[in-house]
């Protein structure tokens, strides 16, 4: 395959992904907000100051809007087309990347991106908030929830298919570690007695952001806490959106790329792979929260960075040997 | 019709030959039978019908970009649900004479760079050659794989008042559009399924397979299974649609210049298991653009040492380095003389009357008469540097005047043509509307025309231009297997 083709496939699915992701972390944050008691502006503010620096950049949201409120973050997150990252403009870049592969993606997934990003021009935050931001939200998940699926049914699950599962993972893990880092707070410290009904609320916030509840709910029959939750969306080994499933699904796939048998690496991107996995297999919760929440999001941030740099140099990018 | 009234009822073919009426009323036969089923047809029926295939184009990104919108907006080219039918005889006279045309246009290129037989028996100027813009002298004595230099050509058709079809242009370098013509069967079949039980139209799907054959055949000839690419200027070329659809139909890569990469005179394509000997490029970039080394220094687009491994004989290009010479609308003047040169054979289709700015009392007649001709500039495409006289405003004449005068080797005129019509649907009813024709012929181990072609029209009332950068529209063209 191509090497511009491996990446553009890469970054098509990447981008999808990241458009979930960040109506992810908007819904949940909406549902914290809805469920404040005083909507005072300075809470308002500190609420989304997390979400803002773990999927946008702060400085550059402030040149553009004075508050931070639901109606700018979500404009900031969702339209802006000066925002790298905002949902348009992920979907725009999947589908200009997806135009640079048309011949090797199916024509049902072509088709149906380019159903799903015609349907997102001419968007307003009026129309969003006007239709219910949950309701928006909920169809960027399922827009791309739409997308996988045919992907899966569709495309030959060859070497390009293996491209789309890695940035998929990659992409995924690393947006799950900035919800939970976005949430540190919740998280960390096992709330105090006064304040359990408000935890929960959110800590259900948090699960559902991640489409985690009803899954939490059949492990972990009791009430919902800090501590597990944390576990489930890290840790879990067949929920799919777990960090721990990500980067095995992650490691699945960069050896069936290169042909490399299980335990073994023929690559930087497949060593650095197993050693994060073997890392999230065999540290325990206690160990990751005496670590420190957000520490332990920091590092596994680097670690995929670190992958993604990895697989570029392997597969998209390489210094071209001489032939004789 | 019960009180309703149908679509082609009130139709006016006008003064203009009309493809589908001999006169009013008056069906011409290898017509009636769609006639009779378009009549059938509920206005609001073929109404939905068309909606649904523009629909269907832009959902499926069947578009192309337009380059005035830095963003690269893009539009899908209008497709008018009437087809243009043409019967089997007449089809088998066009045949020929492309057949004809084209093995004299690679004789002649053939020629210049080799012996220049027809300069030095004075047939053609000397000069004209050498001042041509895509004339490339660094390839004298060259020899093309298999001495084929144009592979894929496009030449424009034409039928003027009286239904004479006359050549307009022929397009050697890398004429667009075929993906139109095969995606606008694809339409027709969906929106009319029925129609093609009853009439017998030739297929055209084979196209891509007759072009992938073509392609391995130029292959340099120690390669066993050639390996195919097809190399793109990339996604915001306003054709990147079709290269992509046909490199998808192929089973081909689809490369950009950035892909390639040249060791040891050979050209090889980066994958994710290191480098891929390629064979042959089916190119859709312009000389200039192809390699750095060569041509244009500025040229991101192209390969740095792709023509020395051209040299060296070990990648075949389609269409050669060099084939533009026969594009400039100059040259074209002198295709029938070719014609009789090369093949001793009389011209089967006609060229229309044309003046060269560069002969004396051509000249004078073009600078008078301006307001009667059509006037383009020699090496300029898709609707780009032309002037229809009896619409021009006189600043406009005083421009193209000034221009002819700097300039006159680039000038050309024709007279302007009343160009056929065909019922094209606008608003909601059936008008006339001015088309033309573009068949696509491959030149391999043998020589194949698809029947038909892609039909371009004139949307705009009283339009004589079809380029789609310019408001023309396309039709699904049908080649029968019969006369009726």
């Amino acid at each position: 395959m191509l090497s511009r083709v491996a990446d553009s496939l890469y970054w098509m699915s990447r981008y999808m992904e990241r458009a979930e992701n960040i109506a992810r972390i908007l819904d949940v944050n909406l549902q914290h907000v809805l469920d404040l008691p005083h909507r005072e502006a300075a809470i308002i503010r500190k609420l989304w100051a997390p979400v803002l620096r773990s999927t946008g950049d702060e400085t550059e949201f402030y040149k553009e809007y004075k508050e931070a409120s639901s109606e700018t973050v979500i404009d900031f997150l969702t339209l802006n087309e000066n925002n790298h990252n905002s949902i348009v403009n992920c979907i725009t870049f999947c589908r200009e990347n997806a135009r640079h592969v048309r011949e090797q993606i199916s024509d049902e997934m072509w088709e149906e991106l380019n159903r799903f990003y015609l349907n997102l021009q001419g968007l307003t935050v009026k129309k969003i908030l006007k239709q219910g931001a949950d309701e928006f939200f909920k169809h960027i998940r399922s827009g791309s929830h739409l997308f996988q699926g045919i992907t899966d049914a569709t495309m030959t699950h060859g070497e390009g298919w293996d491209f789309i599962q890695v940035g998929k993972y990659i992409e995924r893990a690393d947006k799950t570690t900035r919800i939970l880092d976005a949430n540190e707070e919740v998280l960390q410290s096992p709330a105090r007695n006064g304040d359990r009904a408000t935890a929960t609320l959110k800590l259900a916030a948090i699960l559902r952001s991640c489409s985690a509840h009803s899954a939490y709910r059949r492990v972990y029959v009791a009430q919902i806490e800090e501590r597990k939750v944390l576990e489930f969306i890290l840790l879990n080994q067949q929920f799919p959106r777990s960090i721990r499933f990500c980067t095995h699904a992650l490691d699945i796939s960069l050896r069936k790329i290169s042909g490399a048998t299980e335990e073994t690496y023929s690559n930087d991107a497949e060593k650095l792979t197993g050693r994060l996995h073997s890392e999230l297999s065999y540290n325990g919760i206690d160990d990751i929260i005496s670590h420190g929440v957000s520490a332990t999001m920091d590092n596994i941030q680097l670690q995929l960075n670190n992958i993604g740099e990895a697989i570029y140099r392997k597969y998209m990018y390489f210094e071209t040997p001489t032939t004789t | 019709m019960i009180g309703t009234m149908a679509l082609l009822d009130k139709y006016q073919p006008e003064e203009f030959f009309d493809e589908m009426f001999e006169a009013p009323h008056k069906v011409r036969p290898h017509y009636m039978e769609l006639f009779e089923r378009i009549q059938a047809l509920e206005p609001e029926e073929f109404e939905q019908r068309r909606q649904a295939v523009d629909a269907s184009f832009l959902r499926q990104g069947i578009t192309f970009t337009v380059y005035s919108d830095e963003r690269g907006t893009e539009r899908i080219f209008p497709f008018d649900l009437m087809p243009r039918i043409i019967p089997a005889s007449e089809w088998e006279f066009l045949e020929r004479g492309l057949t004809q045309r084209i093995i004299a246009l690679n004789k002649f290129l053939h020629d210049i760079y080799h012996d220049q037989r027809i300069l030095k028996e004075g047939l053609i100027p000397k000069d004209i050659v050498y001042g041509a813009k895509h004339f490339r002298p660094e390839f004298m004595n060259f020899n093309v794989p298999r001495d084929i230099y144009i592979h894929i050509c496009g030449s424009d058709l034409v039928r003027d008042d009286s239904g004479t079809y006359y050549v307009l242009e022929d397009n050697g370098r890398s004429p667009s559009g075929v993906s139109y013509l095969l995606e606008n069967r694809q339409a027709m079949k969906r929106a009319f399924p029925n129609l093609f039980d009853r009439i017998r139209v030739r297929p055209v799907d084979h196209y891509p397979e007759e072009l992938l054959n073509m392609l391995k055949y130029i292959a340099p000839p120690s390669k066993a299974n050639p390996t195919v690419v097809l190399l793109t200027p990339g996604i915001y070329n306003s054709a990147y649609f079709e290269h992509s659809f046909l490199a998808r139909q192929m089973g081909i890569e689809i490369v950009e210049g950035r892909d390639l990469t040249v060791q040891g005179d050979r050209v090889y394509m980066r994958t994710t298991k290191g480098l891929q000997q390629v064979d042959t490029i089916y190119r859709r970039i312009d000389d200039d653009f192809l390699d750095p080394e060569v041509f244009r220094k500025d040229s991101v687009l192209g390969v740095p040492g792709l023509v020395r491994a051209y040299r060296a004989g070990n990648i075949s290009l389609a269409n050669s380095i060099g084939t533009g010479v026969a594009d400039d609308k100059v040259m074209y003047y002198y295709v029938p003389q070719m014609i009789k040169f090369y093949l001793g054979e009389e011209p089967i289709l006609k060229n229309v009357p044309t003046y060269l700015g560069s002969n004396e009392s051509d000249r004078k007649y073009i600078l008078e008469n301006m307001p009667k001709l059509v006037v383009k500039s020699a090496n300029e495409s898709g609707g780009y540097g032309m002037l229809v006289g009896n619409k021009a405003t006189r600043a406009e004449l005083a421009e193209f005047k000034a221009k002819v005068q700097a300039d006159p080797r680039n000038f050309i005129a024709q007279p302007i043509l009343a160009l056929s019509r065909h019922p094209s649907y606008c608003d909601g009813k059936f008008e006339g509307r001015h088309i033309d024709l573009r068949p696509y012929i491959l030149y391999g181990e043998k020589i194949t025309i698809v029947p038909g072609g892609l039909t371009r029209v004139a949307l705009r009332k009283g339009s004589l231009v079809v380029n789609s950068s310019q408001g023309g529209g396309s039709k699904d063209t049908w080649v029968l297997s019969g006369d009726h």
